[in-house]
């Protein structure tokens, strides 16, 4: 049995749009009561892949939904775009990999701080990427 | 479900809801339905509501289906009672042998009426018990698994204290298995005791510890970054021969760690680290 | 107008960031900095960052880079005030940021630069 707590869809157009995924992705953090250092994995994840989608995908959007299922809370980041896609998934994952002149951290990295971490990637069409991060809720 | 069967499940169905307040009369004084506030009026209500669920999964054809609907809809109920037993120490099949002691009362309900009664139906009322008590024997392993995992918790934030050395100097000694979580959390309480106390060095002493794996020896590795991010030295004392080989082995690079082998000399290149002289007095050297 | 303000003790200087910052502004703070340095001869720099719930890649490199550049015109960087869950993210993410200096707070950061007490008139011994 699955519940869903609460969805929401933002789109990402510009570098304050980065900040704001932030902002509501916290406030999903702190709503399903995840620990400090789990928010700010949550948060920081955020905002390593909303870069990427401005970046990489020429902008997209955001979808955050927090489900509640037995005893336990998932958060569900999916950034999605219709950018030019990766060629090379398993080459984008590595460390130091960049194409946008960054540390080349942000999809390898952030797969270290996610729960689950999928990406889905056709060339020419673009690029989902979900993460996901669990909270047991406390009796 | 063929008409026959669905014929029986009606039948068994009509029994049950014709006989309920015999059946809750029955049932009431059971240790399963004990809350433990003494409110019989609720008692009632709750052996009422297995009855009619009963009534519902026969007639449905879902009497051996622990996860259908009409079980499911007695999951809060369960957990309620169940939940109460396993925090008093039964284990869930001491549950599930009190779950199963509703079946009694009700078959010999049925073959005392009288009339007909058909070795199909008599086989759907016993598998919708059986199921019952199935779905409360579920409930009971989860909800004791969780107890388990609660007090875990609890006896690993009491396993990691943090110990205030000297001003600006704290440790934390850690004593037995270092797995994943227990070492997490000792990472985190450092790190939070260091910006709590101010303290300059922070020594984790693993001279206790019995055995280190790679995930362990990650999140040490992990604590002493972070605790140098945040501006402060993190020491790794107590690190014993054949842990030292393990990590070796493991690839682990502890060139950048500050290392000492006991507590004390971690101690004395803390204090020389925030800007003291250590000196045995006059007399003491050798001894 | 400046993307921090920027507080000048003696020869050093003093940022305290307390807003989210996106990415053009902590560019611009860069350069900010930077400029200032060189022109008025500081020798340190302060950043705190004890305000901050998050520090992610960007901002990471660039407060690396900040770090880099001031100690090419002889002045040296000091982040302080990193939170714990800041600081084990930045670890879980791969970020080391190598050579940069860090202390607890602002006393012990103005400690690692040689300054031992302030002036009341402000000015660094």
């Amino acid at each position: 049995m699955s519940r869903v707590l609460a969805a929401d869809t933002m789109p990402i157009r510009s570098e304050g749009d980065i900040v704001g995924v932030r902002q509501l992705v916290r406030q999903h953090g702190a709503a399903a009561e995840l620990s400090l250092v789990e928010q700010t994995k949550l948060v920081t994840a955020a905002s390593e892949l909303a870069r990427n989608t401005l970046l990489h995908g020429g902008g997209g959007k955001v979808e955050v939904e927090s489900v509640e299922e037995d005893r336990r809370r998932t958060i569900r980041l999916s950034f999605i775009d219709s950018g030019p896609g990766i060629e090379d998934v398993e080459l984008a994952l590595t460390d130091g990999y960049t194409t946008a002149g960054g540390l080349g951290l942000g999809l390898g990295g952030t797969r270290r701080l996610a729960g689950e971490f999928e990406i889905d990637s056709v060339p020419g069409e673009g690029t989902t990427v979900t993460v996901r991060f669990h909270t047991r809720v406390r009796g | 479900m063929g008409e026959q069967q669905r014929h029986s499940g009606a039948e068994v169905a009509s029994f049950l809801l014709e006989r309920e307040a015999e059946i809750i009369d029955s049932w009431r004084r059971l240790p399963f339905f004990d809350s433990g506030d003494g409110d019989q009026a609720q008692v009632e209500r709750d052996c009422g509501a297995v009855v009619r669920a009963l009534a519902e999964a026969v007639r449905t054809g879902d009497e051996d289906d622990p996860a259908a609907a009409p079980f499911n809809s007695l999951r809060g109920l369960f957990m309620e009672l169940a939940g109460r037993r396993t925090r008093f120490g039964d284990s869930a099949s001491e549950v599930a042998v009190e779950a199963g002691r509703l079946k009694g009362p009700v078959v010999r309900l049925w073959k005392s009426a009288g009339g007909h009664r058909g070795v199909e139906q008599t086989a759907l009322l016993v598998d919708a018990l059986g199921t019952l008590r199935v779905a409360v024997m579920e409930i009971a392993v989860s909800t004791s698994a969780e107890l388990i995992q609660q007090q875990q918790e609890q006896l690993l934030e009491l396993s990691t204290p943090v110990i205030s050395l000297w001003r600006g100097i704290l440790a934390v000694p850690l004593i037995g298995t270092l797995d994943s979580a227990r070492s997490q959390i000792a990472m985190e309480s450092l790190l939070q005791a260091i910006v709590d106390q101010r303290a300059e060095v922070a020594i984790l002493d693993i001279t206790g510890v019995s055995m280190v794996d790679t995930m362990v020896a990650q999140h040490l590795l992990k604590t002493v970054m972070a605790a140098r991010m945040m501006g402060a030295e993190c020491i790794i004392s107590g690190i014993r021969p054949q842990i030292a080989q393990t990590m070796v082995q493991l690839g682990i690079d502890l060139e950048e760690v500050t290392t000492r082998a006991g507590l004390a000399d971690a101690l004395a290149f803390a204090l020389t680290k925030i800007g003291y002289q250590v000196t045995a007095p006059t007399g003491a050297i050798g001894r | 107008m400046n993307a921090l303000p920027l507080l000048r003790i003696g020869d050093v200087l003093l940022v305290s960031i307390q807003t989210e910052l996106h990415d053009e502004l902590a560019l611009r703070f860069q350069r900010e900095l930077a400029e200032k340095v060189a022109d008025e001869h500081i020798r340190g720099v302060i950043i705190d960052i004890s305000a901050l719930e998050i520090v992610d890649s960007f901002l990471g490199r660039v407060l690396h880079d900040i770090a880099a550049t001031t100690s090419v015109l002889a002045a040296r960087t000091v982040v302080v005030g990193m939170r714990p869950a800041v600081a084990i993210t930045l670890v879980e993410l791969g970020l080391s940021l190598h050579g940069l200096r860090t202390a607890l707070n602002v006393e012990a950061g103005l400690r690692q630069l040689g300054i031992r007490r302030l002036d009341v008139s402000g000015e660094a011994r």
